[in-house]
């Protein structure tokens, strides 16, 4: 079988401008129209030599942080951008969504911005027709369908936008971040429909900083980093290196107090399984010669969201922090871990040598599901559990 | 099964077998925009009549009444009429175009389609609005008891309405293009359309002219030749065909010009807007 996209060495330059500026105005061509323009431009690589092949069928997810080349690399195969370099031989039609209700008009009813998006996105009319009803049901605005768009909230418009999106019917969709928002019942609807879409046999190319949502969705990866492509496998052996490698980044120290700083701040598994046990190492190096006086010390776990889920009050363990040298550590374990699967948050609230102050975003680890509380029933979504699973017993009264 | 590359752009092409598989989009970007035009308007579609006609009224009392400009022997509403025709398709064309680009660009930046819809389509509008004008244009002839040479009517109306778009055109895509890049276009537009208005024939008689160079100049000036051409249905003066062949002409080369370069730079249109 043939790849459904070849992507050859595939390069993609910019041009940073001497002032940083993304347009520029006739002045500056005006002014001096013999100046050379400076050859020695700073350019940037957003992508460099990419190639993989993707193959019918495949949905492939495309993990990386800020600034990886991911979008870049959506762009070029949705054709907004050409590449600098290289090509990429595309055997289908391909449908991008890189952000949902693009073309949407507040002034148009619902109705009309149906069509609207929709031919946007490459539908031809008698397609939108066809799909219209499924599409008013899918988004739930039946009774909105003649009140402008501008009238509606923000999120009755994702939902439509995306029921538009979700009709298309292309043998390649590329989807980028569009389940960052929507409650939790449509982000659901979403991926059941993005499920529905990848396994009518169809390719699909999805972006996300979710990582159970691409491990949901996706048999396969890639990993980008500064452009280049790092990793290409299978899902969760790639997003567990993926994390490690984010991990594995050199933990940079966190001043603390005037001469405290967080000189390690360390978690052990990488992926912690929930309802199971890990480890954690904490290091402290004083600047000073005066070794410091912790009257407090709490880890705080925050939701991806930033929501405070707990803490794990360290106090009656201040004592175990072991002195070698200008070094405090401290090593533990936490048993039973019974938060729900997902990403959390980690910080730090602490008294030192009197100055009380909250670290937050330190560090983030993924829980993995583990166990069931319930074995004889399958439990209910993540989202559904809210953050920690009680270890309560029932008894039948 | 089609198959097809992206790469980086090499050789130059029109596009147009692209064109024309998104034809659809040409009609939605214009109904799009004649809906959002007169949405929320109390009297919604009948601005497309209003304007053209309290223009007429305007242009009427100052330049007839007030100014006493000579009209070629026409009731001046009739002779005004005739070149607004002409100037709104060329003027809000030109508005439209030039500014759609920049107006897209949240869509140029996240879909592609054939760039070149979007100014096409913006002209389209434009057209629209044309279609309504028509309806003044007709009560004022019936109004001045104008007699008509149908003839002339069915030939020529639409052959200067043409060069105006194809005018209209070129100078559109040129000036969109450039406007996503020098965003400067966009302040120097309205005094050049303004200047344009006083520069053209539309308000007064192409006869005025008497200096040599300016004559020449207006010539060369396809909208020029368009509205003597759209007058002359009325007029009964021979129409001077050397004047329309320089004016198509010139139409076609702006046309070329604009296309040119808007082809050229469409493809950092998204990385510049």
């Amino acid at each position: 079988m043939k790849p459904i996209l070849e992507i050859q060495q595939i390069t993609k330059e910019f041009k940073l401008g001497r002032r940083n500026e993304s347009y520029l105005a006739l002045r500056d061509s005006i002014s001096n129209p013999f100046r050379k323009r400076e050859k020695t431009a700073n350019t940037f690589l957003a992508l460099d030599n990419v190639s993989f092949d993707v193959y019918p069928g495949q949905s492939i997810g495309i993990i990386g942080k800020n600034g990886a080349g991911k979008s870049t690399l959506l762009k070029i195969l949705s054709k907004i951008t050409p590449p600098t370099k290289g090509k990429i031989v595309c055997r289908g039609r391909i449908a991008s969504l890189l952000e949902v209700g693009t073309g949407f008009h507040p002034e148009l009813t619902g109705r009309e911005n149906i069509f609207m998006n929709g031919s946007i996105l490459g539908m031809r009319r008698f397609e939108i027709q066809k799909h219209f009803d499924d599409i008013v049901n899918f988004s739930g605005i039946e009774d909105f369908l003649d009140t402008p768009l501008k009238r509606y909230s923000s999120g009755m418009q994702l939902r439509l936008a995306f029921a538009v999106a979700a009709h298309l019917e292309p043998e390649i969709l590329i989807i980028d971040e569009v389940l960052a928002v929507g409650d939790a019942e449509f982000q659901k609807k979403c991926l059941g429909k993005m499920n529905d879409i990848s396994r009518s046999g169809r390719t699909v190319i999805f972006v996300s900083h979710d990582m159970n949502a691409i491990e949901q969705l996706c048999n396969r990866a890639v990993i980008l980093s500064n452009g280049v492509l790092k990793e290409d496998g299978e899902t969760h052996r790639l997003i567990g290196n993926y994390l490690n490698g984010e991990r594995n980044i050199v933990f940079s120290p966190i001043q603390l107090v005037d001469d405290v700083e967080l000189h390690e701040f360390a978690f052990e598994p990488v992926e912690i399984v929930s309802g199971e046990d890990f480890n954690f190492t904490i290091q402290l190096l004083t600047k000073g010669d005066k070794s410091p006086e912790i009257q407090d010390f709490c880890l705080l776990i925050f939701s991806e969201k930033g929501v405070r889920v707990s803490i794990i009050d360290l106090r009656p363990f201040i004592k175990y922090f072991e002195r070698d040298g200008n070094f405090l550590s401290l090593k533990a374990k936490v048993e039973n871990i019974n938060l729900v699967e997902g990403e959390y948050s980690l910080g730090l609230f602490y008294v030192i040598n009197e100055v009380r102050k909250e670290v937050m975003d330190i560090h983030r680890v993924r829980i993995k599901p583990g166990l069931p509380q319930h074995p004889q029933v399958k439990p209910y979504l993540s989202q559904y559990r809210g953050h920690v699973e009680l270890m309560n017993k029932i008894k039948i009264a | 099964m089609i198959e097809y590359e992206i790469k980086p752009r090499t050789k130059f092409s029109l596009g147009f077998d692209e064109i024309w598989r998104y034809r659809e989009l040409f009609y939605f970007f214009t109904w799009r925009d004649v809906k959002v035009k007169y949405k929320q308007a109390a009297l919604g579609i009948v601005w497309a009549i209003l304007q053209p006609l309290v223009m007429m009224i305007m242009f009427t009392l100052i330049f007839s009444k007030a100014l006493n400009v000579s009209s070629d022997g026409i009731p001046y509403p009739v002779f005004a009429i005739s070149g607004l025709l002409i100037w709104n398709v060329f003027s809000n064309g030109l508005l439209n175009s030039a500014n759609s680009m920049v107006a897209n660009s949240n869509i140029i930046k996240k879909i592609y389609f054939p760039r070149l819809i979007i100014p096409m389509s913006s002209i389209l509008t434009a057209l629209v609005d044309f279609i309504f004008a028509l309806i003044i244009y007709a009560a004022i002839l019936i109004y001045y008891r104008q007699d008509v040479d149908f003839l002339k009517l069915i030939l020529y109306l639409p052959l200067s309405i043409l060069i105006t778009v194809v005018t209209t055109f070129g100078l559109g895509t040129l000036l969109s293009s450039l406007n996503v890049k020098y965003r400067d276009f966009q302040y120097v537009l309205p005094f050049m359309i303004q200047f344009l208005l006083f520069a053209n024939p539309v308000l007064y008689s192409a006869k005025a002219f008497t200096n040599p160079v300016l004559n020449g100049l207006m010539k060369a000036n396809p909208i020029a030749a368009a509205i003597e051409l759209c007058r002359s249905i009325f007029t009964g003066t021979e129409v001077n065909w050397q004047t329309i062949a320089i004016g198509s002409v010139m139409a076609v080369l702006l046309l070329i010009a604009g296309v040119i370069t808007f082809r050229k730079t469409e493809a950092y249109f998204a990385d510049l807007a």
